[in-house]
C-alpha cells in the first residue's frame, strides 16, 4: 500500500452518484443545430476560419488557436456553418460571446482521420502538436489547453504524472463510467502523455474509493504497466488538483505556482482519454462524456455528448419536467454554475448537466449573521480562516484579505456548504478576488501614468534649459553687437552668411518638400472624407467648414507643389 | 428556458444557526437539572425570568432597529443568553437583578454592538459583570446544597421562592451559606487540611465540594456533548482546564495556609466547567483559528486560577473571559493557520511583498 496523506478540511456531501451510473454510456440524436463558442478554455479566443455558407465535414477545423495559450475548434458534425455571432455561452455571469453555429445535414460525414498509433516514433514536440491540433484542453472542469500544459512542463523536468480520476463531485460520474467501459484507452492515452514528458519515473492514478468497478477497471487494464492506480478515501475536495497531489505525495504546490515547479503533472482521466483519441485515432475533441442528471430529469446517465449540443436537446431526450426543476446547474452541485437558459451548449468542460428537483436542492434559506462558529475553518482544505476572509470581504481590507491568503482559496464550497448561516461565502471571495485584481491593475496603469508624465516633465525641463542657454548667448551677442563698432555692411555680410550656411543643399530640400507634399495630399484626403460625411450627415455650418478646410488643404498641396517644380528646376 | 441563477455552491448542509444554539441549550439540561436539584427552585425561577427578559429586550431593539423579528428571534441566541445568564446567577435574588443583567446583556452587549455575530464581549458574562459590582452583596449570597442544609429546614417551595423573589421576603436562616471557594478566599491562616475538616461542605463531599462538584460534572457531561456533536473544537476549553489545573497544581504547595487549593477543588468548583464549555466556547467573542484558541482559553485558564488565589473575588470565570475577549483579536493577529502552499503562518497585518 502506497502511503497516503490527509488533506485538513473536506466536507461529504451526499454522493447522488448511483442514480445515473444504473446506465451505461448512451448516445443522443444529433440535434439540428450545434453551437459552438470560440472560447471553451483558458486562454485567448480561437479565430473562426470558415465562413457563414461553408459546408463542412465532421472533425472539420472550423477556428484555430490563436496564440500558444488557446485551442482550435472543430465541427462536431458535418453540415453547413449557419451562423457567426455572439451567443449567450456556459460562463458564470451569463455573458455571450462569439459562436459558430453548425447546422447538421444528418450525414456524420468524416474527414480523413490521420491515426498516429506508432507515435513512439514521432518526437514528443510532434506528438504534443498533434494534442494541440485536435483542440484538446482539460475535461475535468477549468479547460487548459493539454498541449500548452504538457509543453510548459516538458521546459521542467517531470518526476511524477497524475492521472486525476478522482471526480470528487457529488452526482458527476461523467469519468466513474468512462473508466468502466474504456480503461484500456484511458491507459492508452496516459502512455502518449507519458511519452510527451519523457517518460516520468513514476506515474499514479488518483481515484476515490467510492468507485469500486472503475478501480478494478483500471488494475486490470494497468496490469502489464508501472502505472500505480491509488484508490483514496472520499472526501470533498480531494479531486482538487492541489490536494490530490498533497494526498498521494505529501507535497504542496507553493502559493502562485504550478504542480511543475515540483517535477509533477496533473492530467483529468478523461483528458487522457481524448488524447489517446487524438494522437493514436487522429480524432479532435468533439465529443465528450457528460452526465445528465437531477430528479428533474426522466432518466439519470451519461451521454457520449457532441460538443456544441444545446442543453435543451440534451434536456429533452431525458424526460426533463421543467416544474420540478429549482435549478439547471452546469457542472456539479459544488462548483457547477447555475444557467440562465438551456439555449445555451455543451461545451468541453462540461462534466455534468445537473437538473435538480425542489426537494433535492430546494431554495436558500434567508442571509443570518456570521457567529464565527468556525465550522467553515473546520472544512477548508486550504487552512484558510473562511470567517475573517468573511469579516475582511465585507468590509473591503484588502490587505487583510490578503494577509490571510485569499488567492489561495480555490473556491470548492465547502466552508458555504456547512455554513449554519447561509451565507454565501465563496460568492464574497470570487467578488473580492476580482476587486483586488483590478485595483492592481488600476495601480499599475496609474504608475505607469506617472512614469510617462515624469518623464514628459523632465524632457520639457531640458528642452526649457537648452532655450535658456540658447536665449543667453543671443543676449551676449546682441550686447556684443551694440558695443562693437563694426560697419553696418559688415552686419549685413555677416547675416548673410548665417543665411547660406543655415540654406540646406538642393537635394536635401527636395526631399523635404516631397515630404510635405505627401503629408499635404494626405491631409487633403482626410478633408475631403470628412466633407463627404459633413454633408451626408452634418449641419450646414459644418458643411462650410469642412468645405473651407478641403480648399485650404487643396492650397496647400498646389503651393508645395509649385515650390517642388522651382527646386527641381 | 429561463432558470434561476444563484451562485455556488448549490448543496447545503442543513445545518442551521439556530439548530446550533437549540443544541447548546440542550446541553445545559444536566447542568440545570443537578444545580436545581441542589440549590432548589430559585435556579428555575432566575432561568424563566432571564429567558423571557432576554426575548422581550431582542424584539424590542430589533423592533428599533428596524430587523424581521421572527427571523432574529428564531437563531435562539437571545434564550442561549437568557438561559446562561439565569445559570450563572445566585438562586432567589431579587427579579430585578436578573432582569436588569439580562436587558444589559441583550441590548448593551450585544444589540448596540450590533446584535449577533458583531459584540466583542459575552454578553452573559458582561451581565453578570455589571449586576456582581453593582450588587454584592446579593451576587455573593449563594443556597446552601441540599444535602447540608441544617435537621428540620428545607429549600423553599415553589410559591415560597417566589415570594422570596418577587416581594422581598427574605429566605430562612440556613437556607444560604458560603461556597466551596467563599471558603478557602476567607479562611486565611488555615491548613487546607483544617479547612476540609472543619467545614461540612468539604469534609462530606465526594471528591470537591459539596453540591458543587455534581454542578460541575454535569456541565461537564453537557459540554462533552457538544464537543461529540462538533458544535465548538475542544481547543478552548481544554486549553482552560488544563492551564487551571496546572496552576492550581504549581501553587498547591502541599495544602500550607496559604495554599489557594487543590487542582480538582479548582477544576469542579464554581463556574470552571461551565466556563470552559459554555462560555469560553462563545465562538462569537473568542479568538478564531484553533491555535488561537489555545491560547484564548489558556489566557482565561490563567486568570480565573491568578483572580481566585490572589483577587478579592472568590470566583472570576466572568471577568477572565472578558479580559480574554479583549485579548482575541490581538491573538487572532498571531495566530492565522499556515495556508496550503505557505512555508509558515502569516500575521494577520501582513503586508503583501512588494512585487
Amino acid at each position: 500500500m502506497r502511503q497516503l496523506w490527509e488533506t485538513p478540511g473536506g466536507v461529504h456531501p451526499p454522493e447522488n452518484k448511483v442514480q445515473s451510473l444504473k446506465l451505461g454510456i448512451g448516445h443522443l440524436t444529433i440535434p439540428q443545430k450545434l453551437i459552438l463558442p470560440l472560447v471553451q478554455h483558458i486562454g485567448d479566443a480561437a479565430i473562426p476560419c470558415v465562413a457563414i455558407g461553408d459546408v463542412v465535414l465532421k472533425g472539420q477545423k472550423i477556428a484555430s488557436a490563436s496564440g500558444d495559450l488557446s485551442a482550435p475548434v472543430h465541427a462536431p458534425t458535418s453540415g453547413v456553418i449557419s451562423a457567426i455571432e455572439d451567443r449567450p455561452v456556459a460562463h458564470p455571469s451569463g455573458m455571450s460571446a462569439l459562436c459558430i453555429e453548425v447546422t447538421s445535414d444528418g450525414e456524420e460525414h468524416w474527414i480523413d482521420l490521420h491515426c498516429h498509433a506508432e507515435y513512439k516514433q514521432l518526437s514528443p514536440q510532434e506528438v504534443s502538436h498533434l494534442i494541440a491540433d485536435a483542440g484538446v484542453t482539460g475535461l475535468g472542469g477549468a479547460g487548459f489547453p493539454s498541449a500548452a500544459k504538457l509543453d510548459n512542463s516538458r521546459t521542467r523536468s517531470i518526476d511524477t504524472l497524475i492521472i486525476n480520476a478522482t471526480e470528487c463531485e457529488p452526482y458527476i460520474t461523467a469519468d466513474d463510467i468512462l473508466i468502466r467501459e474504456r480503461a484500456a484507452e484511458i491507459i492508452q492515452g496516459i502512455d502518449v502523455i507519458s511519452h510527451v514528458l519523457d517518460m516520468p519515473r513514476r506515474v499514479l492514478i488518483g481515484i476515490e474509493n467510492n468507485k469500486p468497478e472503475a478501480i478494478d477497471a483500471l488494475r486490470e487494464a494497468c496490469k502489464s504497466t508501472a502505472i500505480e492506480v491509488v484508490a483514496i478515501p472520499t472526501k470533498y475536495p480531494s479531486g482538487g488538483e492541489k490536494q490530490l497531489i498533497y494526498i498521494l505525495t505529501g507535497q504542496e504546490i507553493p502559493s502562485g505556482q504550478l504542480p511543475s515547479d515540483i517535477g509533477m503533472v496533473c492530467v483529468n482521466s478523461g483528458t487522457a482519454f481524448a488524447i489517446k483519441r487524438a494522437v493514436i485515432d487522429g480524432q479532435p475533441l468533439i465529443s465528450r462524456i457528460t452526465t445528465v442528471t437531477g430528479g428533474a430529469c426522466g432518466i439519470n446517465r451519461n451521454y457520449e455528448v457532441l460538443i456544441g449540443t444545446p442543453v435543451s436537446h440534451l434536456l429533452k431526450e431525458n424526460k426533463f419536467i421543467r416544474k420540478n426543476c429549482s435549478r439547471l446547474i452546469m457542472g456539479g452541485p459544488m462548483m457547477g454554475f447555475s444557467l440562465s437558459s438551456s439555449d445555451l451548449s455543451v461545451v468541453k468542460t462540461t462534466t455534468c448537466i445537473l437538473a435538480p428537483s425542489h426537494s433535492e436542492i430546494p431554495e436558500e434559506d434567508p442571509q443570518q449573521p456570521c457567529i464565527r462558529c468556525g465550522l467553515c475553518a473546520e472544512a477548508c482544505p486550504a487552512s484558510l480562516l473562511p470567517q475573517q476572509l468573511y469579516w475582511y470581504a465585507q468590509s473591503e481590507d484588502h490587505e487583510r484579505l490578503q494577509a490571510h491568503n485569499l488567492f489561495d482559496c480555490i473556491e470548492c464550497g465547502a466552508c458555504s456548504y456547512v455554513c449554519p448561516s447561509n451565507i454565501p461565502l465563496v460568492q464574497y471571495y470570487r467578488s473580492s478576488k476580482g476587486n483586488i485584481i483590478n485595483s492592481r491593475n488600476t495601480k499599475i496603469s496609474a504608475a505607469k501614468a506617472r512614469e510617462r508624465f515624469e518623464f514628459r516633465q523632465v524632457r520639457l525641463d531640458k528642452a526649457e534649459q537648452a532655450r535658456e542657454v540658447k536665449r543667453k548667448a543671443r543676449r551676449i551677442a546682441t550686447e556684443k553687437a551694440k558695443t562693437s563698432n563694426s560697419s553696418a555692411a559688415d552686419i549685413i555680410n555677416a547675416a548673410n552668411l548665417r543665411a547660406k550656411a543655415r540654406q540646406a543643399s538642393p537635394d536635401q530640400q527636395k526631399a523635404k518638400l516631397e515630404r510635405t507634399l505627401m503629408a499635404a495630399k494626405m491631409r487633403l484626403e482626410e478633408a475631403q472624407e470628412r466633407l463627404v460625411e459633413a454633408n451626408k450627415s452634418g449641419s450646414a455650418e459644418q458643411q462650410a467648414q469642412q468645405h473651407a478646410s478641403v480648399e485650404g488643404a487643396r492650397q496647400k498641396v498646389e503651393q508645395t507643389k509649385r515650390r517642388l517644380e522651382k527646386v527641381i528646376k | 428556458m429561463a432558470f434561476k441563477q444563484i451562485t455556488s455552491p448549490h448543496e447545503h448542509k442543513r445545518q442551521s444557526t439556530g439548530r446550533i444554539m437549540q443544541l447548546v441549550l440542550i446541553a445545559t439540561l444536566p447542568g440545570l437539572l443537578v444545580l436545581s436539584y441542589q440549590f432548589g427552585w430559585g435556579i428555575l425561577i432566575n432561568l424563566f425570568l432571564a429567558v423571557f427578559a432576554a426575548i422581550s429586550a431582542e424584539a424590542l431593539i430589533l423592533k428599533i432597529r428596524q430587523r424581521p423579528i421572527g427571523l432574529y428571534l428564531r437563531d435562539y441566541s437571545a434564550v442561549v443568553t437568557g438561559v446562561l445568564l439565569g445559570l450563572s446567577l445566585p438562586p432567589l435574588v431579587p427579579w430585578w437583578l436578573v432582569v436588569v443583567a439580562t436587558v444589559f446583556s441583550i441590548v448593551i452587549a450585544k444589540q448596540l454592538y450590533g446584535g449577533l455575530g458583531s459584540n466583542p464581549f459575552n454578553p452573559a458574562m458582561v451581565g453578570y459583570v455589571v449586576v456582581l459590582i453593582s450588587f454584592p452583596i446579593e451576587m455573593t449570597t449563594w443556597v446552601t446544597p441540599v444535602s447540608l442544609l441544617p435537621e428540620g429546614i428545607s429549600h423553599p417551595g415553589l410559591f415560597e421562592s417566589l415570594t422570596i423573589v418577587f416581594a422581598g421576603f427574605s429566605p430562612l436562616d440556613g437556607v444560604t451559606g458560603a461556597t466551596p471557594l467563599d471558603l478557602f478566599k476567607h479562611s486565611d491562616g488555615l491548613l487546607v487540611d483544617q479547612i476540609y475538616q472543619n467545614n461540612t461542605l468539604f469534609s462530606s463531599a465526594s471528591f470537591a465540594g459539596v453540591g458543587w462538584e455534581w454542578v460541575n460534572v454535569a456541565f461537564l457531561l453537557g459540554g462533552l456533548g457538544l464537543l461529540k456533536a462538533r458544535i465548538f473544537t475542544w481547543h478552548g476549553p481544554v486549553a482552560m482546564l488544563v492551564t487551571l489545573a496546572t496552576m492550581s497544581m504549581l501553587f498547591w504547595d502541599g495544602g500550607s495556609s496559604n495554599s489557594p487549593g487543590s487542582p480538582l477543588m479548582h477544576l469542579f468548583s464554581g463556574a470552571a466547567m461551565f466556563g470552559a464549555f459554555f462560555i469560553v466556547t462563545d465562538p462569537v467573542s473568542s479568538a478564531v483559528s484553533n491555535r488561537g484558541r489555545l491560547f484564548y482559553g489558556a489566557l482565561i485558564g490563567l486568570l480565573v486560577y491568578v483572580i481566585r488565589a490572589w483577587g478579592s473575588y472568590p470566583d472570576a470565570v466572568a471577568f477572565a473571559v472578558l479580559l480574554g475577549n479583549f485579548a482575541a483579536p490581538f491573538i487572532d493577529n498571531y495566530t492565522v493557520p499556515r495556508t496550503y502552499g505557505h512555508n509558515q503562518r502569516r500575521k494577520a497585518t501582513a503586508k503583501e511583498e512588494d512585487e
